[in-house]
């Protein structure tokens, strides 16, 4: 193991690592226990400029109802989720089954189409916003969340590809082998053989793509305005510019926005990494 | 029919599978890719009709200040963001270790990374604030004036970089934890008997095993850089005096808000940039396709 382990080293320096550990953490965090401090605190305090001192009274719960009531951040959360959830099933599920074509079969385009995939995930988003934004105007999904979701199903299946195949590609050849000579399908392979086998990946995958859509910003101001359909990344920014000065309000608004993330993130910890992580080791 | 299914299977199987997901992909990304080259050649409000103007659009972008600004300043973002890379390798090899509640310690590092990045804006953009902000109270702290970092044209990039910083530094952590712990013990315990250690140790036995780790790390950061725009819309709309500006930023800015709706023009911003891009793009996928033909 590197760096050696703190086990093995004298008695100081173990006492040193166990305190700068969480000395560590505080500074790293500063930023964000700021944040949270901030959203708790009372209007009084914010006038008056304490900003970093003990709050004068904890104001959670009038702070917290009080975005829930004189904003429409509730409906903007619901508009994420309203994306983020066909977002992660769509896009699932697609490379799921391109995953699987590209994996699997030996044909000559499989480079070819895979490469396009890659290459497609990786260009700037400026490059797709005149004409993505024209066809969802056309298509008459300008400003819904449907139209939100389309794209992002569509430009995700390029990174959920990729992911997919490689999984797919590590998988033992012989079990599709198998089932072949016994005159199975390829369908029925792709279903009874291959899926079961996918849980995992589909787990990391879903908890990926639903943190990466929940804070997309730049697409939800391409795609939507206005609160009836912009995401939460979208609708903070525009209630920073009504809430000028307001920061315990700003801070309570943060938080809500980055808790279902947030969330998600320590509950589904193990697949999160590995899905983040995939190709970090040979 | 039926027969023909069944001979043909096998060949035919893999486009079934594929179809749905080349459409969705040729439609919204492909597609849309060579429409913007195209668009790139129009003077275009992206309402009425479009006039073809040839080169006109590049020509423009050759004199344009504000293009060149934005230029510099997506160089400064690719140099800078790649400080992520060793902090993140710092953070990693501070954090593997096996003490008590170390994995709580990782999940919280990497914290940042989870939060989107409208809510990492507007953290800083108050950590910056000059009449509050903790970074001004710290600098008054050890007797220093303090600044305005996101109104001053000279710092304000460099502001927005470090905010960029603290998610990507955890990202970066995350990969090298990852590869740390793959890292071939037995190959440490040799280098250990030969007297290695420190900073010798980790360039030529663990660096080395981490490459792969250092390659996503590299791609990752690449279209970080190359992509930030959230940071630039939520800390400062560009500003001050358009000097935050980056390509992706001036692109969007061209084309959608108040002072355009220029399609055409925005469009040739955005070819510029995917030319950039492309650089990075044809490296990876040399690499990848070495590595397929290696396999």
């Amino acid at each position: 193991m590197f760096p050696t382990p703190i086990e093995k080293t004298s008695k100081g320096s173990q006492l040193l690592y166990k305190v700068a550990l969480p000395i560590a953490l505080i500074f790293w965090l500063l930023p964000l226990i700021a944040v949270a401090l901030t959203s708790v605190r009372s209007a009084g305090d914010i006038t008056a400029g304490n900003y970093w001192g003990w709050p004068t009274s904890f104001n959670m719960l009038e702070n917290y109802t009080a975005i829930f009531e004189n904003t429409p951040i509730g409906k903007y959360i619901f508009n994420s989720f309203k994306v983020t959830i066909p977002t992660v099933i769509g896009a699932v599920a697609l490379s799921c089954l391109t995953g699987f074509a590209l994996g699997v079969y030996k044909f000559k385009a499989n480079l070819l189409v895979f490469f396009m995939f890659v290459a497609g995930n990786f260009v700037p988003f400026q490059i797709l916003m005149v004409p993505v934004r024209d066809l969802s105007l056309n298509m008459g999904v300008y400003n819904t969340t449907t139209g939100l979701a389309l794209f992002h199903i569509a430009f995700q299946t390029g990174f959920c590809t990729l992911f997919m195949r490689n999984f797919i590609k590590a998988m033992p050849y012989a079990l599709i082998e198998a089932a072949r000579v016994e005159g199975v399908s390829e369908i029925k392979i792709f279903w009874y053989v291959v899926m079961p086998l996918m849980k995992p990946a589909i787990a990391a995958l879903s908890v990926l793509i639903f943190t990466f859509i929940w804070n997309d910003y730049f697409w939800a101001t391409v795609l939507t305005q206005g609160a009836d359909t912009q995401p939460i990344t979208a609708g903070l920014y525009s209630l920073n510019g009504q809430w000028v000065a307001a920061w315990h309000l700003v801070s309570a608004g943060s938080i809500v926005a980055a808790m279902p993330p947030v969330l998600m993130f320590f509950l589904m910890q193990k697949h999160f990494i590995a899905g983040l992580t995939l190709g970090a080791v040979k | 029919m039926r027969s023909y299914w069944k001979q043909n299977q096998q060949r035919l199987a893999p486009w079934l599978f594929l179809a749905p997901g080349i459409f969705m992909f040729a439609v919204y990304v492909i597609i849309p890719i060579f429409q913007s080259l195209s668009i790139s050649l129009y003077a275009w409000d992206g309402l009425g009709e479009k006039e073809y103007v040839g080169l006109a659009n590049y020509v423009e972008l050759m004199d344009d200040r504000a293009f060149y600004t934005s230029l510099k300043n997506n160089v400064i973002w690719l140099v800078l963001y790649m400080l992520a890379i060793p902090a993140g390798l710092f953070v990693a090899l501070f954090l593997n270790q096996t003490v008590r509640g170390i994995r709580i310690y990782k999940s919280l590092f990497f914290f940042p990374f989870v939060i989107s990045q409208v809510v990492v804006g507007l953290v800083f953009s108050w950590f910056y604030d000059p009449n509050f902000g903790l970074l001004n109270i710290g600098l008054q702290a050890i007797g220093l004036e303090p600044i305005a970092v996101l109104a001053d044209e000279n710092w304000v990039t460099y502001g927005i970089i470090a905010a960029g910083l603290w998610p990507q530094t955890a990202y970066c952590m995350i990969l090298y934890l990852t590869g740390l712990n793959a890292v071939d013990p037995e190959q440490i315990e040799a280098a250990r008997l030969d007297k290695a250690k420190g900073l010798k140790m980790l360039w030529y036995v663990v660096l080395p095993q981490l490459k792969p780790a250092t390659f996503i790390a590299m791609v990752v950061t690449i279209i970080g850089a190359l992509r930030s725009f959230d940071l630039i819309s939520i800390m400062t709309d560009g500003g001050p005096y358009g000097s935050s500006r980056v390509l992706a930023f001036y692109m969007y800015e061209q084309a959608f808000s108040e002072y355009g709706f220029r399609m055409g023009y925005g469009a040739a911003i955005a070819v510029v940039l995917l030319a950039i891009m492309m650089i990075y793009i044809t490296a990876f996928l040399y690499k990848m396709y070495r590595d397929e033909r290696g396999l």
